[in-house]
């Protein structure tokens, strides 16, 4: 397959202030990409590029095997076959829906685009909104709208910048989901920014990872969980505490945590290691000997969080069923289940 | 309902019965001027419709259509610039654009029809260079239907311009990106999303000026053009016939309320166009000879509108500042200074009383009154004149009548030609001045204020002295100081309605360049473009902030 997005070294500056420096990074046809990262990372700044709205000051950008942006040459947004989604939508409101969806299509000739139109708000399940003005919609209305137009005119890639940042929490997983069907089942290769990991696993095949302005990971969204490979991604993705524990040659472990299978070790480990213990790596079991007391604990619905005390008095995370009930204070057996267990060398 | 809806309560009883007395007397003159439709039609009438009446309709009417196409243009062009666009020079553009608006349509008028008459430096200097005689060469009239046009239009286009530099600023660039992504180009951008977008905003802007244009007495009256305000004048002065008068006046609110109908309309569809969390600027960058066209037509806009006539003045001004600057012209000053000050702080008074009654009723009737109360921003100060005339002539012959009957003694005309009647049309004319500023001053104190300072103790009293007014002080010495300048310019309703004798600076602008003296006219002219620079510079100051908020 062939790489229809490459990003190849990307920096983006304003003014002097590098906003991304050296991103690499690229999707295959049909693939679902994430830039996901806390607000300032430079994510959106990234896709502005590649939409042709910031220049790049070095690398490239390539699109179906053309150069886009290259620090000499920055081909006009109008002039590349990318489609975006913006955070707001975007909405044209002096439009109505039938005349945002056919905005891009002025080279096509009235029949055919009127057919493009209707085949776009079929697509998005919106035939009966046509002739409404983009006030009239609802939130969710208004976002799939705003994917039609940008699907329109059969862009080589969709971007999506924070495409879920403006409806309620319901409404947001639920989108995420049918809108990752959609794609999939038109084979549309997409790249989407958010700052919400639970939207990232949701849409994305493929997701990168950015901090300060750096591509730190690029994975799958299950290596990026249980695989962080960075402290950074250790403590961005997922719930889990990271502690210093002390090892041996053995790979035993000190606070009774166990041992650890010496090969998933790195080689030059010391003494003590970080270890990033997630919720669902520490289990309830009452016929445990080991047992650690209990410092606070809250109800998620089906599960309670309860924070543990180490024996050195750190603290870790424990998942158990909601009906494992036993109050702040008195201690809870557990066992430790150290498979998913990340290991970072404390240098 | 409303906060203070029980009705037993008697403040609450009492505060409704003065806002709608309030209400009433200010609405009075306008209805006066409707039932004067119901009176009979006297032989007046029948020859206005052979003479002159088509005139007047037609005149407005290209008149209105004229100006609105010129404030369009200028505007529009005025707010892309410096609102969407950056070259050097745009800043200080961005305020410069506004200066017009101290430029009273009548005295941008004769100062230009100084300049390029016959005998005026322009046409003197093409004669002298092409050695032309009287009659050799096309030169465009100035005083004629088509200047007026012009005229105003370089005056008035501001309206456009603020309204629609806002409406730039304020669209989202999401928007003008999702437009250039879905491959427009930037001219196509402009002219299929950003100018639509701003429809209402354009839609409002040439409103306001049209009513300005409607309102306008100076400039038709100067040129000799035959509209609605100067016919009015005349039926009044040439015929004596108010009721005829009136009748027209009745006319002329129908082409008024169409704007006000048309302005209202496009400012509830401006809610549906902000809807955008991304307002970040991003301005297209003009260089070359694109920068130096940009800067040119910004130039020349701001030379023709104030930079030329201003100057002119001045020179006319200082070229008989000796003999005018006199006892004359301090009286002028004083009484002007005067009449303004009074008719603001009424303004002001009746302005904080209907703001707070907005605020504490919040029901349909009592916002209706209001409403009403404010009308008068749209109505000419001819028709407001004609209006006050009518009731006041009225209750003067009654109180005539009763003391000649009762006490044998005659009092003739008490209150009419009186500063009181004056300034009580002013009151209506530029009460929604007031009522815009101090309403939009008394909404950025949020309920929850007062209910916080209630709940830490404080009594009504204590709220308002401690909490309120402080807020509010800037916004109402806003008011003051554009009622204030709005009187200062007042032409139509002070030439009904002052006093016998009684000059201000625009009374005596309007007659000496009536009577062919525009050097002397300079001085008064020069005063009130100075003065009206105030409000100007107030509002630059709201734009500055505006842009350091927004970039």
């Amino acid at each position: 397959m062939n790489n229809q997005l490459i990003l190849d070294q990307v920096t983006v500056k304003y003014g002097a202030i590098p906003a991304v420096s050296d991103a690499t990074f690229s999707l295959v046809e049909g693939e679902i990409g994430c830039l996901l990262g806390p607000s300032g990372c430079g994510k959106t700044t990234l896709l502005r590029a590649i939409a042709g709205f910031e220049p790049v000051s070095t690398g490239s950008i390539s699109l179906h095997g053309e150069f886009i942006s290259t620090p000499r040459n920055t081909k006009a947004p109008e002039d590349r076959a990318v489609g975006m989604v913006f955070q707001d939508f975007a909405l044209f409101p002096h439009l109505n829906v039938n005349k945002n969806i056919g905005f891009g299509l002025s080279n096509l000739s009235g029949a055919e685009k009127n057919l493009r139109i209707t085949e776009m708000l079929e697509l998005v399940g919106l035939t009966s909104v046509a002739e409404r003005f983009p006030h009239e919609l609802s939130g969710g209305q208004r976002q799939r709208i705003a994917l039609a137009r940008a699907l329109a005119p059969s862009p080589q890639i969709l971007l999506l910048d924070e495409p879920f940042s403006n409806l309620d929490a319901e409404l947001r997983t639920q989108l995420a989901a049918e809108v990752r069907s959609l794609l999939k089942k038109n084979k549309v290769t997409a790249l989407m920014v958010t700052h919400d990991q639970d939207e990232a696993f949701a849409m994305a095949d493929k997701i990168a990872l950015l901090n300060a302005g750096n591509i730190v990971q690029v994975d799958t969204p299950y290596k990026l969980y249980h695989k962080p490979g960075s402290l950074f991604a250790a403590d961005f993705i997922g719930k889990g505490a990271v502690i210093n524990v002390g090892i041996d040659a053995a790979g035993l472990l000190g606070n009774n945590l166990g041992s650890l299978s010496l090969n998933t070790l790195p080689e030059d480990f010391g003494n003590t290691v970080k270890l990033l213990v997630r919720p669902d790596d520490i289990a309830y079991d009452d016929t445990s000997d080991t047992k650690l007391e209990i410092v606070s604990k809250s109800f998620l619905g089906p599960n309670y969080l309860y924070e543990l005390a180490l024996n050195d008095g750190q603290l870790v995370p424990c998942l158990t069923h909601s009906h494992v009930d036993i109050a702040v204070g008195d201690e809870l057996p557990v066992q430790f289940d150290l498979r998913h267990v990340v290991i970072f060398n404390p240098d | 309902m409303s906060a203070m809806s029980s009705t037993e309560q008697p403040t609450g009883r009492r505060w409704r019965a003065s806002l709608f007395i309030v209400t009433a007397v200010i609405a009075l003159p306008i209805l006066v001027i409707f039932a004067s439709l119901l009176l009979p039609f006297s032989t007046a009438w029948q020859h206005l419709f052979e003479t002159v009446l088509t005139d007047y309709v037609t005149n407005s009417l290209i008149l209105m259509i004229g100006v609105g196409f010129g404030t369009l243009l200028l505007g529009v062009s005025a707010a892309w610039l410096t609102g969407m666009c950056d070259f050097p020079g745009r800043k200080i553009l961005s305020w410069a654009f506004l200066l017009p608006m101290a430029m009273p349509a009548y005295i941008i008028a004769y100062t230009y029809t100084g300049i390029l008459d016959f005998s005026g430096p322009i046409q003197n200097s093409l004669r002298g260079i092409f050695d032309w005689q009287y009659g050799d060469y096309y030169f465009p009239q100035v005083r004629s239907l088509s200047g007026a046009i012009c005229m105003l239009s370089l005056v008035l286009y501001p309206y456009v311009y603020m309204l629609v530099r806002v409406a730039f600023i304020e669209q989202s660039t999401a928007v003008l990106e999702a437009s250039r992504n879905l491959g427009k180009r930037p001219w196509e951008t402009l002219f299929q999303v950003a100018i639509p977008m701003a429809r209402p905003a354009i839609v409002a802007g040439v409103s306001l000026a049209l009513m300005e244009t409607l309102a306008d007495y100076g400039t038709v009256a100067y040129f000799g053009v035959n509209a609605f305000t100067t016919g009015i004048f005349r039926t009044w002065y040439g015929l004596g016939d108010l009721t005829t008068a009136a009748q027209l006046c009745a006319f002329l609110m129908l082409f008024v309320f169409a704007l006000i109908l048309a302005e209202r309309w496009s400012r509830q569809r401006l809610r549906f166009h902000h809807d955008s969390a991304q307002k970040k600027m991003a301005r297209m960058q003009l260089k070359g000879w694109r920068a130096i066209l940009a800067l040119s037509i910004g130039i020349l806009i701001v030379s023709l509108g104030f930079i030329i006539p201003a100057g002119q003045l001045a020179l006319w001004a200082a070229t008989r500042i000796q003999e005018n600057l006199n006892a004359n012209f301090l009286s002028l000053l004083f009484n002007s200074f005067a009449l303004a000050s009074l008719a603001s702080l009424c303004c002001l008074i009746i302005a904080i009383f209907l703001a707070y009654t907005k605020r504490v009723f919040n029901s349909r009737i009592e916002l209706g009154a209001v409403g009403v109360a404010s009308l008068g921003y749209a109505v000419p100060g001819t028709v407001i004149a004609v209006g006050v005339l009518i009731p006041v002539a009225w209750l003067d012959n009654q109180i005539d009548f009763l003391s000649k009957a009762w006490f044998n003694y005659p009092t003739g005309l008490l209150l009419s030609g009186t500063i009181g009647i004056l300034v009580f049309a002013y009151v209506i004319r530029f009460l929604s001045v007031a009522l815009n500023t101090v309403d939009s001053g008394l909404t950025a104190i949020k309920p929850s204020i007062d209910e916080s300072a209630r709940s830490l103790g404080a009594t009504p009293v204590r709220v308002l002295s401690r909490v309120h007014l402080p807020i509010l002080r800037t916004s109402l010495l806003t008011a003051l100081l554009l009622v204030f300048v709005e009187v200062l310019k007042e032409l139509p309703t002070t030439l009904i309605l002052r006093p016998f004798n009684f000059n201000t600076l625009a009374v005596r602008t309007y007659e000496l360049a009536s009577d062919e003296r525009l050097i002397d006219a300079a001085l008064p002219a020069l005063a009130i473009v100075i003065i009206g620079l105030l409000p100007v510079l107030l509002i630059t100051k709201s734009i500055l902030n505006e842009r350091s908020t927004n970039e």
